[in-house]
This record gives C-alpha cells, structure tokens and sequence, in this order.
C-alpha cells in the first residue's frame, strides 16, 4: 500500500497498466455481450428478459464493490492519511453513481415485463435507492466547502456512516419480505442458475470489474493531475507576489 | 434476425436495458477522458509559459 502512496508512482503505474486494462475490457464486453444476446438460452419462465439480468446483475454487484471500495478509502483517508485515498474516493462515487443508476434502471426494465411493475418500495429496492443518494451526497459534500479538505473530510466521514446500508441490502431479501427475489448465487450451497446462464453472467462480471477499474483509475490520474494544476498555479501567484512586492508595489 | 431483434416479444425491455448500460457506461468514459484531456492541455499550457499561465 504504502509503496503506490507516491503519485508520481502512480502516475506512472497507473500509465503503465491502462491501456493493458482498457483492452481486456473491451475484450470482455465483446465477449460478454455475445454469449449474453447471443449465444446464451432464454429462460423457461422469462423468456428473453433473462438477458436483462447480464447487465442489471453485474451492475449491481458492482455498484456495491465500488461502495465498499469508498468506504475503505475514506477510512484510509481518515485514519491513516494516506496520501491516495482522498482522490480514490473522489475517483470512485461518481463510476459507483453510474453504476447504481444503471441497475436501478434495468432493474426497472426487468420488474415491468416480470413483476407488472417499474418500481415497488420493498427493502431490496430501496436500500439500493438510498446507496445511489449516498453517491449523490458524497459527491455533493466533496465541492460543498471553499476548503478542500474540510468536503474531503467530511464527505469520507458520510461514505463510512453509509456502510451499514451495505448488508442491509445484502440481507435484505432475507431479512424481509420483498419482491425483489432472493439470491441465487452467492448462497452457502453455490449457485442456483444453470452453468449456460452462469457463464455470460461472470463474462459480464469481469467486464463491468474491468470496467470499474480503468473508470476509477483514470478518474485518479486525472485528480492528480488537477492538484499538480492547482499547486504550479499558487506557485505562479505566489512569484507574482513576490516579484510585486520586491519592486516596492506591495506593502 | 428480426427472431433476435424481437427478443421473443420482449423487445421493449431488454433493448432499452442494454442502451440504458452502454449509454451510462459511455457517458463515464467520455466525460472522464474529457476532463482528463483538458487538465493536460492546461497544464502543457502552463510549463511551456514558464509557470505563468498567461504570456
């Protein structure tokens, strides 16, 4: 960890290894959407909107990864300080936004066709509303403050505080009576869906895992690029200053 | 072709799905690159004036 806490490093990793991820990603999602809408059955029961699961499922699962992932750096932030774990956070909430509003929207697309409905306020979908207005919110503290590190600060304390909602979705479906339906793969006897389903379905996982990656990676360089900005430009400022004042123009 | 199109009758759902995904997931990439572009163009700016970012 603390040999990746240098940006410069980073930098230079992070250079390193995205064009490698970009293209595997791109590989998966061919992949992935092939055997999804192509190469996969439709179910006995719901026909062809089963292939809404290949996306709505992997969103999801990575909606909540990516909250875990905000949560630990916002403790890393908090306790430890470490020098990255402001801008991964920074990184994070907006790809993990994105993501929430996708599956919340394919689930919708699923529901109507399945259930009869868009929507319903059960605690699987609501628990799952409430991690996209976490998002929302930590974005929203994060530029709420003049100083930086005080919405730093207490955007990390909001993502950390937001981390129960995590088994509360997780469980919910079997702490409640939902109709959102309970799981079918992460369960203590393994995987309920057929391997011809499971297949396009972990294709697909490992697309939007890719996808996550090279989203959140990105996103830090581009911070830290950004901060280099801001710090060439107080510089700049600060010369300025000087200079004005040697000349007698300051006081 | 049009069997795959039709998606069994449920075209309505499942290609408004797959859009919503790649639309979102492209919306990310292309406001990411976007931005990133513009920090280095900025910051090119700024080491080729010698730290000032006006001449």
């Amino acid at each position: 960890m603390h040999r990746f806490a240098n940006p410069g490093r980073f930098q230079r990793l992070a250079a390193r290894l995205l064009p490698w991820l970009k293209g595997l990603t791109a590989l998966a999602f061919l992949i992935g959407l092939y055997l999804a809408l192509w190469d996969s059955p439709p179910d006995y029961q719901q026909g062809a909107t089963v292939r809404i699961m290949y996306v709505h499922v992997p969103s999801a699962w990575m909606a909540l990864f990516a909250y875990l992932l905000l949560g630990l750096a916002s403790a890393s932030a908090l306790i430890w300080r470490h020098p990255l774990a402001d801008v991964a956070a920074e990184a994070l909430s907006p790809v993990g936004a994105a993501l929430t509003s996708v599956a919340l929207a394919t689930g919708a697309l699923w529901g109507k066709p399945m259930w009869g409905t868009f929507w319903v306020w059960d605690a699987r979908l609501t628990s799952f509303l409430l991690l996209f207005f976490l998002y929302l919110g930590h974005m929203a503290l994060l530029g709420a403050f003049d100083d930086r590190q005080r919405g730093q600060r207490s955007a990390a304390v909001l993502a950390l505080v937001g981390l129960v909602n995590l088994p509360v979705i997780k469980f919910s479906v079997d702490w409640w009576n939902t109709l959102h339906q309970p799981a079918s793969i992460t369960r203590l006897d393994g995987p309920s869906i057929d391997p011809s389903m499971l297949w396009p379905l972990f294709v697909m996982a490992a697309a939007f895992h890719l996808f996550l990656a090279v989203a959140v990676l990105e996103r830090m360089r581009t911070l830290l690029l950004e901060a280099r900005l801001r710090a060439q430009r107080q510089a700049g400022f600060d010369r300025l200053q000087m200079a004005d004042q040697g000349a007698g123009r300051g006081r | 072709m049009n069997e795959f199109l039709a998606m069994g009758g449920y075209a309505l759902y499942v290609w408004p799905a797959y859009s919503v995904a790649l639309v979102v997931l492209a919306g990310v990439w292309a406001t990411g690159e976007r931005r990133r572009k513009r920090v280095e163009q900025q910051l090119a700016a700024l080491e080729n004036n010698g730290g000032a970012d006006r001449p």
